[in-house]
């Protein structure tokens, strides 16, 4: 069982914070915040598992960590996963939320990770085969995502703390991993952004100009606009409601 | 309307959002309490609004402050809201949040039991998803108890994506509500098979975690994960079943046997680390289960360590630390053929990486040896002085006192060098462990007798340096060492060199700033020290100095008076009056070091730590039966009765005590001593009689042999150990020596062959040193007649405990889950279906266990036979499998020797039956592999399709591969005639129609908030094995009845089924009928059209129903408290009718059961056989009845705001009834 799931940056700031253990929000702070002091002391080059300890649970949990450029992604387990098989799937996961984050440079950055990933020579040829198959369905995901978040500046997309959640929703549920195929987590989400978009439909649309305008930066947002005497006339309401 | 609520869309459309949120927390760094404070504020604002899009978005941007640590669970309510929402947006921000805050805590999640109902059953599988996703996170007993049927039947739902969220979710439903277990089980199995991976992988992932905890249960279902582990071609399945595998070898070596030879091919061929990994760790689990029956696996061993040493020799790290993991376990049964690779591990040892260290650490625990022990501490040792973070350090210290006490110091062969380094481990500063040191040093000084000398003198020595005192105050682990060191000193004071100087160390003023508990040791240990000095002058005829002593005694007790510390300044007044005494008697020239030293005469000896537990309890005594009788709760004087007592006593004592005197005292004191010989707990002053009780020989019996003088007792300058390895060194030399003269002489006559005490781990270095000083060790104490037992660790709490359950018995009817009735489709406000449910509950409860107790015993008999017999079957087929021959795609190992043996050892078991069997295995032997776990899966059902099978045995496979999940509810009316149980599980689902295709059941409910609509829910089942699509309902409407099709639908279109059915496949649809009036039942023809596609091509059939629509459907169930209810009676605008029914043998409760599940009632009061119960219709026609039991029959009065509902309703009860 997975017991938590955690991302933050490079300094302690949570990104993500999943707990399949309930801790009260105190608690799930100090967590992040001892986790993070943990990873912050260890090399880059250096093994990826962590005895946790005294953090949860105690000493059947194992923490399991990357970490990539800004961002460290932590695993809480028990001694049912295999060690080497979660870290394959952070790598899985954090292909995805690079997608999230960074949009079309995708394709480099993915470049790069195998490239880190691949630091150690030895396990090269053993991992390429996967590692290939996995790119594979990144790319396929990547114009998912394009799709989804049009427009989408990389700031813009590092707020999407709810989106992140459901990708993760697909590839981990209650702890346990719900889906490690590829094709099949990118198609899901596909499919659920496509149901979200199509209810969104007109009355979200003024919603999302205002977020466009937002976008551009305003030095300042008009709060208070008057509109009580706002009166158009709308042929049919009923889908408004 | 509309138009206010587009202005309050675009009102709100400037509310931040979340990307809003986040860039404001960023922009206010020096801020950000108070600018949180302020969002909370407007999302409180923005909760008000009545637009579901407003408060989804304050809910997502609460999400996101939980993030930060806020807690949200005030909005706990709002998230429920957002959660119900109709749009999937919504909702999954909703149950986002949910997942995210609530808990078993939170009051209000029971009132989300319905809503989840709902959308699990939502046409929309995204839906459905959500559901499942969301409540996983926040599943609480209540909520699994009631919606374990609902998520069950989505195990069999026709899309994957929930189907794997289903199976996945059962695990956590099992935690919570662990009856569930049981009757889930076969359909879990099923899904083992399950045509979609995912699925697959899900259920192979909610058994390995079952079977984690609690292995043996499911060692039948080896042979199906045997079979998916060939055939398998996922990686993230396949290492969950081999460690599945890893955990059940251990309960079964044939297994073992069988999977040994697939996993080295495994090994040999995977390409990924993480399978590759995982297969050595089941090997070695199969090693180790096996190196009892065969040791003959070497090759294996080999194997392993092998890929093992290729992993450590990584430079990717992960692999390094992984390999020494799994090394660390091969070291526990195989020590020699890692012990090969103590280079590698000593050399991971210099490693920068912490992690790998600290398993390398693991490593050398199992690794030393006699030989080895002194050469790999120095080696830590010189880690301890480079370690530069102090955790790390702490855990090589642990580790350095692990490896050299493990096994009751086994290894060690020379103490005065393990006390040497002990020692030397004091010098560690900082340290937390400064009371390992100490127990280390108290335990060797106390069970082996021969080093005392030399620990007293290092104590002594310990004492004296000022070093450990000073650091006292700053880092104050180390300074625990001195505990032990004043107490050894103090016990043993009789080996002491120079008392007196030690004395003196210990009276120094500095060492009041040591910890209060350290304090009181020295104080009693320096009047143990006193007393031994005083013994010393007296017998040298000194009485100056002995009144020396004294005089500095008093001198400096005082110091100690004044502690702060209670136990401190207790101990040290009681010691200052009592030297104060002794100063006053020396002064008269009175001996008194005898009478001092009895004061600390006798031997304390070690108990073992779990002696008390262990002490059985004296036959006749009842530890739970109340010695005096408890006080009456009345009582409310306590002081009253207590200030009697307490006078009494007292006057009696009084009286007493000028006549108890001497022989009173003395017969105490004989009782005393009578209870104490026969306390096992009370250390004696003598040896004891009741060593003789003990199997294993005193203290006293074990033949003590000098210390070789060789080594110096006394070792100048600190440290100390290193001159140990050259002592060791040399005297190894001279062993060899000797010990080649010994052979050349041919009198090898084994002098080591007597069998050691505790050693269960022979390595072949251990033959090759003797020990420098045969040191005895003394046994911890044990009571007499302590229970040989090791169950002190299993933990009654642990919530694994209660999935522990034979899930190979047959499932009893007693267990099948809580089946909810439907709710209507429509939303509705959860509140008050809540109440509803609540309600419901309670009828339901009583019933429930008035049931269960009555069948038990009944079932206990039935079932012993079949159970037994069936037992035997299951336990036949699994031998069964276990002994056949791998499969023949792989040939037979040369590791696993002959593979003759294999039938061998099953066939005791198989018995008579064998030989057929065999022969069948034979046959095909791919095809029974396969069909052997199925046989199981079905074995409950098979029994019913029996007769089915025994006539079109062609065809054998459809009945018995699937059960159709919506005849679960069906199925029981059907068994009901079958089994006379006492309540046969009842289901309001009917038959509708049924052709070759399609068996159609239906059942309808009402909702009190749609007065005029009624919920039709049909179970359709596939029973061709055909694949059935594009289905339509339809019927014809008539005036007062009418099917709610989509909008801009005609009356004469049919609504389309949202599903298709693949072949045993079943699934419910629902549909709204709007009624206007029901006070009449009625019937509407209707048609079910649908394309059945096979191999050979697609038809379009047909199949026609006629749905009845009952009064009873019109009723809903509905709570009425008995005032409310004659309220209601005494109005008198009710209309009144009644009936009677004979001939019926049911017992009333049933009987009420049964009306209030299939007619909707609820129960107002019950007195012996006669009850009231209510109800009312979607259209608010109250329904009151008054039923009575008689000898053999019932009669039933009934008013009702409405005549002709009322006969009608009558009616069909009467029709229930006399069906009972």
């Amino acid at each position: 069982m997975i017991q938590a799931i955690l991302v933050f940056n490079n300094h302690g700031k949570p990104r993500l914070v999943r707990f399949y253990q309930r801790f009260p929000e105190e608690i799930q702070q100090q967590i992040v915040r001892e986790t993070f002091h943990l990873v912050l002391k260890r090399d880059d080059n250096i093994c990826n598992f962590l005895e946790g300890g005294s953090l949860i649970g105690g000493s059947d949990y194992k923490l399991i960590y990357r970490h990539y450029a800004t961002l460290y992604f932590v695993f809480c387990v028990d001694s049912s996963e295999s060690e080497l098989g979660i870290l394959d799937l952070i790598q899985e996961m954090d292909e995805y939320f690079y997608a999230v984050l960074y949009g079309s440079e995708y394709e480099q950055r993915i470049l790069w990770h195998t490239a880190t990933w691949r630091s150690s020579p030895a396990p090269l040829n053993e991992r390429s085969q996967t590692e290939y198959l996995l790119c594979d369905a990144i790319c396929v995901f990547v114009e998912t995502l394009d799709k989804c978040f049009e427009n989408v500046c990389e700031l813009d997309l590092i707020f999407h703390m709810d989106k992140v959640h459901y990708v993760l929703q697909e590839v981990v549920m209650g702890g346990m991993v719900l889906e490690t195929n590829m094709n099949e987590i990118v198609a899901q989400i596909e499919a659920q952004n496509r149901l979200e978009k199509s209810e969104g439909g007109l009355s979200a649309a003024p919603a999302r100009a205002v977020s466009a305008v937002k976008n551009i930066n305003l030095p300042e947002i008009p709060r208070n606009i008057n509109i009580g005497d706002l009166n158009i006339k709308v042929p049919n309401l009923s889908q408004f409601v | 309307m509309a138009l206010k609520m587009v202005k309050g869309s675009i009102d709100r459309m400037f509310d931040k959002n979340l990307q809003d949120l986040v860039r404001g927390i960023r922009n206010h760094k020096e801020d950000e309490a108070k600018y949180i404070s302020q969002c909370i504020d407007e999302i409180k604002q923005e909760l008000k609004q009545d637009n579901i899009a407003v408060k989804a978005n304050a809910v997502c941007k609460l999400t996101y402050l939980q993030m930060l640590g806020y807690d949200i669970s005030w909005a706990a309510f709002n998230i429920i809201e957002v959660m119900s929402a109709s749009k999937f947006t919504f909702k999954r921000i909703g149950y986002l949040a949910a997942s995210q805050c609530f808990h078993e805590g939170t009051d209000v999640i029971m009132l989300t039991t319905n809503q989840i109902r709902k959308d699990l059953s939502s046409p929309s599988q995204y839906d459905t998803g959500v559901a499942l996703t969301g409540l996983s996170c926040f599943v609480t007993p209540d909520l699994a108890r009631d919606l374990a049927n609902d998520i069950m039947t989505l195990m069999s739902h026709t899309k994957p994506y929930i189907r794997k969220k289903a199976v996945l979710i059962m695990y956590k439903v099992f935690l919570k509500y662990p009856e569930s277990l049981r009757p889930a089980f076969p359909r879990l199995k099923e899904k083992l098979e399950d045509p979609d991976p995912g699925v697959q992988s899900a259920a192979v992932n909610v058994i390995c975690e079952l079977a984690r905890r609690n292995p043996k249960n499911y060692l039948s279902l080896a042979p199906l994960f045997f079979k998916l582990m060939t055939s398998s071609t996922n990686n993230w399945v396949l290492i969950k079943i081999i460690k599945l595998f890893g955990a059940l070898t251990p309960l079964e070596p044939r297994l073992g046997k069988k999977l040994i030879e697939p996993l080295t091919n495994l090994i040999h061929s995977t390409s990924a680390m993480s399978l590759l990994y995982e297969c050595v760790n089941t090997v070695i689990a199969v090693l180790i289960s096996l190196s009892s029956g065969m040791p003959n696996h070497s090759a294996s061993i080999q194997l392993c360590v092998q890929k093992l040493r290729i992993l450590i020799e990584d430079s990717d790290q992960n692999l390094k630390y992984l390999g020494l993991l799994a090394m660390s376990k091969i070291l526990r049964t195989h020590p020699k053929s890692v012990q090969a690779h103590k280079d590698l591990v000593l050399q991971c040892l210099d490693d920068k990486d912490e992690s790998i260290r600290l398993r390398a650490l693991d490593l050398l625990y199992g690794m030393v040896s006699k030989k080895n022990l002194v050469e790999i501490v120095k080696k830590l040792m010189s880690h301890v002085d480079k370690a530069e973070g102090t955790t790390y350090r702490d855990e090589l210290l642990t580790k350095i006192i692990d490896i050299c006490s493990q096994c009751n110091y086994q290894h060690i062969t020379n103490f005065q060098w393990y006390i040497g380094v002990l020692v030397e481990l004091t010098r560690l500063e900082g340290t937390r462990h400064g009371h390992l040191i100490a127990a280390q040093m108290l335990d060797v000084a106390i069970r082996v007798k021969a080093i005392r000398k030399f620990a007293v003198s290092q104590m002594s020595a310990l004492l004296d340096s000022a070093h450990l005192v000073a650091s006292s105050t700053q880092r104050n682990g180390i300074c625990e060492v001195l505990y032990a060191a004043a107490w050894i000193c103090g016990e043993f004071s009789e080996h002491l060199q120079e008392p007196q100087q030690t004395l003196e160390a210990m009276l120094r003023p500095k060492v009041t700033t040591l910890p209060g508990h350290i304090q009181a040791v020295y104080v009693q240990n320096v009047v143990k020290l006193y007393a031994s000095i005083l013994q010393q002058k007296e017998q040298a005829a000194e009485p100056e100095a002995a009144q020396d002593v004294t005089q500095l005694m008093v001198e400096r007790l005082p110091q100690f008076v004044q502690s702060a510390d209670l136990e401190v300044q207790e101990r040290a007044s009681c010691v200052l009056q009592l030297v104060k005494h002794i100063q006053k008697l020396q002064a008269k020239d009175v001996p008194v070091a005898e009478e001092v030293s009895a004061l600390f005469a006798g031997e304390l000896n070690p108990v073992a730590p779990k002696a008390q537990k262990k002490v059985p309890v004296p036959e006749g005594l009842d530890l739970d039966a109340w010695i005096n009788e408890p006080p009456s709760d009345s009582e409310s004087e306590d002081e009253k009765p207590k200030a009697i007592f307490h006078d009494e006593e007292q006057r009696h004592a009084k009286q007493r005590q000028p006549e108890a005197e001497e022989e009173e005292l003395a017969r105490r004191r004989e009782a005393r001593k009578q209870e104490q010989a026969n306390n096992p707990f009370y250390i004696k002053s003598s040896p004891s009689p009741q060593k003789r009780y003990q199997d294993m020989p005193g203290v006293e019996h074990i033949p003590v042999v000098q210390i070789d003088l060789s080594v110096p007792l006394k070792v100048p300058g600190m440290p100390v150990s290193d001159q140990y390895v050259k002592l060791q060194e040399e005297r190894e030399h001279r062993q060899r020596l000797e010990k080649d003269r010994r052979r050349r002489k041919k009198k090898d006559k084994d002098k080591r062959g007597k069998p050691r005490r505790h050693s269960s781990l022979h390595t072949e270095s251990d033959e090759d040193i003797a020990p420098a000083q045969r040191v005895d060790i003394v046994t911890e104490e044990m009571p007499e007649n302590a229970l040989p037992s090791d169950e002190d660790d299993k933990d009654p709490n642990d919530p694994y405990r209660a999935l522990d359950v034979d899930l190979d018995r047959p499932l009893a009817d007693s267990e099948r889950l809580p089946v909810q009735k439907h709710r209507n489709a429509e939303a509705t406000k959860s509140l008050e279906k809540e109440d509803v449910r609540v309600v419901e509950k309670k009828v339901k409860k009583p019933r429930k266990k008035e049931k269960k107790h009555r069948e038990k015993e009944r079932e206990k008999k039935a079932k012993r036979k079949e159970k037994e017999e069936k037992e035997e079957k299951e336990g036949e087929d699994f031998d069964f499998w276990l002994s056949t021959a791998p499969l023949p795609a792989t040939a037979p190992a040369p590791a696993l020797g002959e593979p003759g043996a294999n039938t061998v050892t099953a066939a005791p078991e198989g018995g008579g039956e064998e030989p057929r069997r065999e022969e069948r295995g034979d046959e095909d032997e791919d095809g029974d592999n396969e069909r052997d776990p199925e046989k199981k899966a079905s074995k409950h059902k098979k029994k019913r399709h029996k007769k089915e099978k025994e006539e079109r045995p062609k065809d054998k496979k459809k009945p018995e591969k699937k059960q159709p999940p919506g005849e679960e509810a069906a199925e029981p009316v059907e068994n009901g005639a079958l089994a006379d149980e006492p309540l046969p599980p009842m289901s309001s689902y009917c038959l509708l129609a049924e052709n070759s295709y399609i068996k159609m059941t239906y059942d309808i409910q009402g909702s009190l908030q749609k007065d005029s609509q009624v919920t039709v829910s049909i179970v359709l089942e596939n029973q061709s094995s055909s694949f059935l699509k594009g289905m339509e309902f339809n019927v014809l409407d008539s005036l007062n009845t009418r099917l709610a099709r989509p909008e801009g639908s005609s009356v004469h279109d049919g609504v389309p089924v949202p599903f298709q059915l693949p072949p045993g496949i079943s699934n419910e649809a629902q549909f709204v009928f709007t009624i206007q009036s029901i006070v009449m039942a009625q019937k509407l023809k209707g048609t079910l059209s649908f394309i059945a596609k096979n191999d050979e091509g697609s038809t379009h059939e047909k199949l026609d129903f006629k749905l009845h629509f009952s009064c009873t459907s019109y009723l809903v169930t509905t709570p009425c408290y008995s005032d409310a209810f004659a309220k209601l009676l005494e109005s008198g605008d009710l209309s009144m009718s009644s009936i009677k029914v004979d001939g019926i043998s049911m017992s009333f409760q049933n009987l009420l059961a049964k009306i209030c599940f299939h007619h909707h009632f609820s129960v107002v009061e019950r007195v012996d056989s006669c009850a009231s119960m209510y109800s009312r219709s979607i259209q608010g026609h109250h329904v009151c009845l008054l039923v009575k039991k008689g000898e053999k029959s019932v009669s039933v009065d009934g008013k009702c705001s409405d005549a002709t509902l009322l006969s009608n309703l009558l009616a069909e009860m009467k029709a229930t009834l006399a069906e009972c």
